[in-house]
């Protein structure tokens, strides 16, 4: 397998966890969100450097040059793909601009240490191919937010039931996995139990309902973080696409449409701004998965350039709440605010990161929408359409919430609230971003359907394998059959 | 390339970019939160709209001095994927549809521009306004030129997202906003139709590419390349799109509510150009309404349907913006009529001629109605007023019910609110009171800090 030019997985894995160490060691100064900031933005110029590097190399899969904790790790369990190359840096960003959108008087209440392990974790997860380490990251993952939520002194059982079942599904599912025969049939029970494990921690319905809980009960930020780099997504990726059957992920694809549609409506009637988003989320990376799961080149495609999309946008869009919430407290959306004299520049951003998000011409999601919709269409005629349906849905949501929240009252206070340099450089990265994919889209595509037509290839190639296994020992069973016979006719 | 068609690629190109070019510097400047001048805004609409408007007539005097009846700019693929056949293509058309479309929403958005310079003078909202209708002009610039369905749609996005937020634009006050919304919401439904419509047409014709779908010919004389059913299915979206952005029977709603954004954009939005794009879009189509008799049919009945409707709706309205709203439903339905029964260039000619009269009346109603005021008190009286003749002839129960139809907008909002939106809103409440009471009986405790939430934790007394 080619290497890197330099060991920039476990680097940046190992950066954030050391930034996590060096916080603790700080305690409580007041400076501690710049070196917060500091870490994450080391951490994503190295996965951006991992990117480039990867380009460069011009390979589907990499891995690091000089694994330094290859004592620990076996030396391909970090592996660099098509896939996760570009989940990366992504990831690395939502961390920084949240981490940078976080005001300094919040910063007691958004553990800035847990962060950074987190996207350790997070780092590590998107490092790692189907194995136990990456089973166990994926239970790892969830205990961050559980800390903060005992910290707040909030109910942890509904996040807690959940993510214990999803702990359990996938360590039943991919043991038992490990211990079937990957040519047999009897590897469809392990499949739908890491599909269902994957489906609980994308938060598809009806297993949703703990990561409203988590929005509501979680700091913004944790929430934020938690969701946003669709890590549920790369579970199914990484544990389901390559041994489920494509009949079997398609009917899987409903579920997620049917998501996208609930939750698309369920946003339109919220009362305040955080459930709104979290509907919100959850019926666009209901629409990554159900793309997921078409498992063609071109909902593949459309979905990968989603889930790049919803990462930018949703982020953008969450953090441009939570520094409302961070100025005001939680928003009703029962009532008009008029907040726009306030705040300008995040009214012109949330607005901007909302249509992102719904996929509006010229903005990052436009093309990616288009090709998922072509995926869903292509498979079902009529159920596919419920993609524009959820889009139109969360259109209406978007501009509902905006007016809400930004117009339709005069002036209610004289006090500004305008943006922070920070926020400001959060919100402007996020920007050039959003409206450069959108105004560029080609070369992202490309790379995209490039990655898509790998991983279709990678499939269909273990489906070969599994086939022809399952050939040859249906041919030696009649083999056996047939000299069976012989034999019983030629004895007396 | 010959030197001719070099030197329509350079003039057709210059027609789509200036609008484009005046949205990226508005939207850029608004965004670095570094607002520009009003005379620097305006002098960058005028130039956007000159350089739009001089290099399409430049294309239409050359395409009569050379008898060409059909310009195709190829700007590229903006996306392809050659293997799955997928591919964005920017491709416009100057035809006989195209290029009176193009001038005309060209000469209203300049005359607009220029009247606005003065009419929001020194209006804290000039620049916001001067955004949004970059966006309408490109939006209409590009869902005139379209030759594919996926660069009309681009378009159509544009006009209808600045349209909503015109509407919006007096965003202090809540029945603007309200409005806005409600406008919003019925451009994302039949935008949604619309979307279908492209994507059954790729499927159907694996491309979206308009000469791909009419078979033989340029605008008019084109046929379609599908069957009649098909065409009845992919028509019957179309109309539902054109129908929510012509605000045609019966999404005609809308109309009166955008009538609270400010003179200029209701004279050109809403009474000029953006009530004719649905219009637009079926004379773009009229090959596919021309391969189904249903659906010419179906078309036709939307028309008069519309036209009678608007026309009881405009004759009770107390709002003379209002009134003259509904008077444009009116020739708009008469226009779709036209469409469906075949008449393309009267329909062409209606529109345009239309256009420009309610782009005149809108801008001259404020200063009528206090020249009819002047006028009263001048003369000691009220003026004369003649009722509909035609009223006499109803029987008294029909003409209190014509009245109450008229008042209450055709009753659509009411509908559409009782069947549409409230059983909606209804089911989804339910589904949310289910979730909480599972998340309540789970966690054992009132599970929503939400509900906590203040209503206005922004006023003075609470604000951090």
């Amino acid at each position: 397998m080619p290497e890197f030019h330099f060991p920039w997985i476990e680097v940046s894995i190992l950066v954030p966890l050391f930034g996590a160490v060096w916080i603790h060691v700080l305690g409580n100064r007041d400076n501690i969100l710049r070196h917060a900031i500091a870490i994450c933005s080391v951490t994503l110029a190295l996965t951006i450097g991992e990117l480039i590097d990867f380009v460069l190399i011009g390979t589907f899969e990499a891995h690091d040059h000089w694994p330094f904790i290859d004592w620990m790790f076996d030396r391909d369990v970090f592996v660099v793909d098509e896939l996760s190359a570009f989940q990366l840096p992504l990831a690395a960003l939502i961390f920084l601009v949240t981490v940078m959108s976080t005001l300094r008087t919040k910063a007691p209440r958004f553990s800035l240490k847990l962060a950074l392990v987190s996207e350790t974790l997070v780092l590590a997860t998107f490092s790692c191919r189907s194995s136990w380490t990456l089973i166990v990251l994926l239970i790892a993952a969830t205990i961050p937010p559980y800390l903060e939520l005992r910290n707040r002194q909030r109910c942890t059982r509904l996040y807690v039931l959940h993510m214990a079942v999803f702990a359990a599904l996938l360590l039943v599912g991919y043991g038992w996995l490990s211990m079937t025969e990957m040519n047999s049939t009897a590897v469809l029970i392990p499949g739908a139990l890491l599909t269902a494990a994957a489906l609980f921690r994308s938060g598809v319905f009806p297993f949703h309902l703990w990561m409203t809980d988590l929005f509501e009960k979680a700091t913004f930020g944790t929430a934020i973080l938690f969701s946003t780099p669709l890590v549920g997504a790369y579970a199914v990726m990484r544990l389901v696409l390559p041994i489920a059957p494509s009949w079997a992920l398609q009917s899987i694809a409903v579920l997620s449409l049917v998501t996208a549609v609930y939750a698309g409506s369920m946003a339109l009637i919220q009362r305040e701004a955080r459930r709104m988003f979290c509907f919100l989320f959850l019926s666009q990376s209901s629409l990554v998965l159900a793309g997921l799961e078409l498992v063609t080149p071109i909902g593949l495609t459309g979905a990968l350039c989603l889930w790049l999309s919803v990462g930018l946008s949703l982020t953008g869009f969450g953090i441009t709440l939570r520094c409302i919430e961070a100025r005001i407290s939680r928003v009703a959306l029962a009532d008009y605010h008029g907040l726009y004299h306030q705040m300008p520049m995040l009214a012109g951003f949330f607005l901007l990161t909302g249509l992102a998000a719904i996929g509006f011409p010229a903005t990052v999601g436009f093309v990616g929408m288009e090709l998922l919709i072509e995926g869903a269409v292509d498979i079902y005629p009529l159920v596919g359409t419920m993609v524009v349906i959820a889009a139109a849905l969360c259109g209406i949501t978007v501009l509902s919430a905006y007016f809400r929240i930004f117009t339709g009252h005069p002036t209610r206070t004289q006090v500004p609230m305008h943006a922070r340099p920070a926020e400001r450089i959060a919100v402007l990265l996020l920007t050039v971003l959003i409206l450069g994919g959108g105004l560029v889209p080609q070369p992202g595509v490309a790379s995209r359907y490039h990655a898509a037509k790998e991983l279709t290839r990678l499939r269909l190639t273990t489906a070969d394998a599994t086939t022809e296994s399952r050939e040859s020992s249906q041919q030696k069973t009649s083999n056996r059959a047939a000299v069976a016979v012989a034999t019983s006719s030629v004895l007396p | 390339m010959t030197p001719l068609h070099l030197l329509f690629h350079i003039l057709g190109t210059a027609v789509v970019c200036s609008p484009i070019v005046l949205l990226a510097i508005l939207g850029l400047s608004t965004l670095v939160n570094r607002p520009l001048s009003e005379t620097s805004i305006a002098r960058f609409t005028q130039a956007a709209v000159l350089f739009s408007l001089l290099p399409a007539v430049a294309i239409l005097l050359i395409m009569l001095a050379t008898d060409i009846r059909y310009v195709p700019i190829e700007l590229g693929n903006w996306v392809t994927i050659p293997e799955e056949q997928f591919q964005f293509h920017l491709k416009f058309v100057f035809d006989r549809l195209s290029i009176p479309f193009l001038m005309l929403s060209c000469v209203l958005c300049g005359v607009v521009g220029a009247f606005t310079r003065r009419y929001l003078h020194r209006e804290e909202g000039y620049g916001r306004f001067f955004l949004y209708y970059a966006m309408f002009f490109c939006g209409m610039v590009l869902s005139s030129l379209a030759s594919t369905i996926e660069t009309l749609f681009v378009g159509w996005e544009m006009v209808g997202l600045s349209s909503a937020l015109l509407v919006a634009y007096f965003h202090e006050r809540t029945n603007p906003v309200r409005n806005g919304q409600r406008v919003w919401s019925i451009y994302r439904l039949s935008d949604a139709a619309f979307l279908i419509a492209a994507i059954t047409m790729h499927h159907m014709t694996g491309e979206g590419d308009f000469g791909g779908l009419m078979s033989s010919g340029v605008w008019p004389e084109g046929t379609a390349a599908i069957t009649s059913s098909q065409a009845l299915m992919v028509g019957s979206l179309l109309l539902v799109a054109a129908a929510g952005k012509s605000a045609l029977f019966p999404f005609s709603g809308w109309l009166p509510r955008a009538m609270e954004g400010p003179t200029p954009s209701s004279a050109i939005f809403y009474g000029a150009l953006s009530v004719h794009l649905g219009a637009f879009l079926l004379l773009r189509l009229s090959p596919i309404l021309e391969a189904s008799l249903t659906l010419q049919v179906m078309v036709i009945s939307l028309g008069v349907v519309s036209a009678v409707c608007g026309a009881v709706m405009s004759r009770v309205q107390n709002d003379v913006k209002v009134s003259l709203a509904y008077a444009s439903l009116t020739q708009v339905g008469i226009i779709v009529v036209e469409i469906g029964l075949g008449l393309k260039y009267l329909a062409l000619i209606h529109i345009i001629g239309h256009a420009s009269l309610r782009t005149m009346q809108l801008l001259r109603a404020p200063t009528l109605l206090r020249d009819y005021s002047d006028l009263e008190n001048k003369m000691g009286t009220r003026l004369p007023r003649d009722a509909w003749v035609g009223a006499g002839f109803l029987p008294p129960r029909m003409q209190r019910w014509c009245y109450r139809f008229g008042f209450e907008r055709g009753f659509m909002d009411i509908a559409l609110d009782k069947w549409i939106v409230q059983p909606f809103v209804r089911v989804f409440r339910w589904c949310d009171s289910m979730e909480r009471q599972v998340t309540d009986a789970l966690s054992n405790e009132a599970s929503r800090e939400s509900d906590q939430a203040e209503l206005h934790p922004e006023d003075l007394k609470s604000a951090a």
